[in-house]
């Protein structure tokens, strides 16, 4: 059971995704600027991380190592347009929204990288529950930059009002860079910085030191 | 891995076999959820339509609100609505006909050169959908499809006119993918608001209504040809005030608005 705990936990906090394995990055920008989108977004690649590992698992024994990242986008891009499909027919206005994000979970690195890494040397449960850790993992970095972009660049959460904007006779000056996917950069950077002062055995070491300035006579 | 794995006949088998069962789910998923979809397409498309013209009733179902909505299909050579004989050549169905595909299609649309495609599309189908409010026999209201490139994407749309053919009652964007918060303010129910009651043509008969850097000075004579730019989306802007005037122009839907407002008088 604590090794259930850990795989689904592990990834939120101490081995995110985004922020310590700064995979996934892509879509982190892309979908963020609204939180009802990146919502979502957090639950279809939940769901296809999770169901990917599962499915690769299990047949795991039987890929041929030739080909077996073919195998895996196989799967994961079956599973991808099944997402698709059903939020088509069952939440249209949202899949709207996405348009082509959905299409590109398949060349998330997230979900490609448990497939390789995890499910092809454990069994289907543990892959499973390891593929729901991870998307949670994601899930809440996205919840968390999408939060901040759309509070300060609309003055809203889920679509409805906090503080009322400029056009709309409040006071709020909406700021237009937390909109546009730079923004997710910055946030995602402070978040890394948020995480890593508070768990502090995720800094990385350092690649190389930096030397005191050269004195004058080295230089000549 | 066993050895056994990697033999080529076994490599052949399980990629075919990955193939064929992966593609069942994918065409399951796609047949069976077929009808939903394009419902929800469908339902969407009136949406718009009843929003523009200003008939969307919370109350009252989509397709019934569309009730009151005549589909009628016009011909852009002639700027009349098109005879039997003319969507029988062309085969035309009224009730299914796609603009967007008809586009594409050479022998339902006609190429644009770069002078007369202001609004950047290229292509623009030789027959339109437009739909009609009428009141007992008289138009009412008309509802037209417009669509032109705006900074990242295609807007399509609809603009609902009063029964002097230039008066707007409503415009909206059904499908675009513009910068949210900047461009895509499009879709912000205020900024729609304003168009309601602005004049699409001029006294000589041109359509001048565009959208203005900044907001429009009420005080200005001419301030019932110009909309509220979007701050921030200068290029967005630009692509709204080209479309309008494509479509409404000699090019667009100019010279049937001008046919029916001769009937009318």
């Amino acid at each position: 059971m604590s090794e259930v705990k850990k795989v689904l936990f592990t990834p939120i906090f101490n081995n995110n995704p985004i922020a310590l394995q700064i995979l996934g990055i892509c879509s982190a920008l892309a979908v963020t600027s609204s939180l009802s989108v990146s919502f979502v977004m957090a639950i279809a690649l939940t769901m296809v991380t999770a169901f990917s590992n599962l499915f690769i698992s299990i047949i795991r024994s039987n890929i041929p190592s030739s080909i077996r990242i073919i195998v895996q986008m196989i799967i994961i891009a079956s599973l991808v347009i099944v997402v698709d499909q059903v939020l088509k027919a069952f939440a249209y206005e949202i899949s709207k929204q996405l348009s082509v994000f959905v299409g590109l979970i398949i060349t998330n690195c997230i979900v490609m990288g448990r497939a390789e890494a995890y499910a092809m040397k454990n069994g289907p449960v543990m892959s499973f529950i390891d593929g729901i850790g991870n998307g949670l993992g994601y899930s809440i970095m996205l919840i968390i930059v999408a939060f901040f972009r759309e509070l300060l660049g609309a003055g809203k959460l889920f679509g409805v009002e906090i503080f009322t904007t400029v056009q709309n006779g409040g006071w709020y000056q909406p700021n237009g860079l937390m909109l546009l996917p730079p923004s997710a950069f910055f946030v995602i950077g402070l978040v890394i910085w948020a995480l890593r002062a508070w768990k502090s055995d995720q800094v990385e070491e350092a690649d190389f030191k930096i030397v005191a300035n050269s004195k004058a006579q080295e230089a000549l | 891995m066993s050895s056994g794995n990697d033999s080529t006949k076994k490599t052949v088998l399980v990629a075919l076999s990955l193939c064929l069962v992966c593609s069942v789910f994918v065409a399951a998923a796609a047949v069976g959820l077929k009808s939903t979809q394009q419902n929800n397409k469908d339902q969407d498309r009136k949406k718009n339509i009843l929003a523009a013209a200003e008939l969307l009733d919370p109350a009252m179902s989509i397709d019934a609100s569309f009730e009151q909505i005549e589909t009628r299909i016009i011909n852009f050579d002639t700027g009349a609505f098109a005879s039997e004989s003319e969507l029988a050549t062309a085969g035309i169905d009224v009730a299914s006909y796609d603009q967007k595909a008809a586009a594409k299609d050479p022998a339902l649309s006609v190429s644009l050169n770069g002078e007369q495609d202001i609004a950047s599309i290229k292509r623009r189908a030789k027959f339109a959908t437009v739909y009609l409010v009428k009141q007992g026999d008289a138009i009412d209201k008309v509802i037209l499809p417009v669509h032109g490139y705006g900074l990242w994407s295609t807007m399509y749309g609809f603009m609902a006119l009063e029964n002097d053919f230039s008066t707007v009652v409503g415009f909206g964007f059904y499908d675009q993918a513009e910068t949210p918060g900047l461009g895509g303010e499009v879709d912000n129910p205020n900024w729609k608001a304003l168009w309601k009651g602005k004049t699409v043509y001029n006294d000589q008969g041109e359509a001048v209504l565009s959208l203005a850097k900044g907001s429009v000075d009420k005080a200005d004579p001419n301030a019932k040809y110009k909309v509220d730019g979007l701050s921030g989306a200068t290029l967005t802007s630009r692509g709204v005030t080209n479309l309008v005037h494509y479509w409404l122009g000699n090019e667009g839907f100019g010279p049937f608005l001008a046919n029916l407002r001769g009937e009318g008088a």
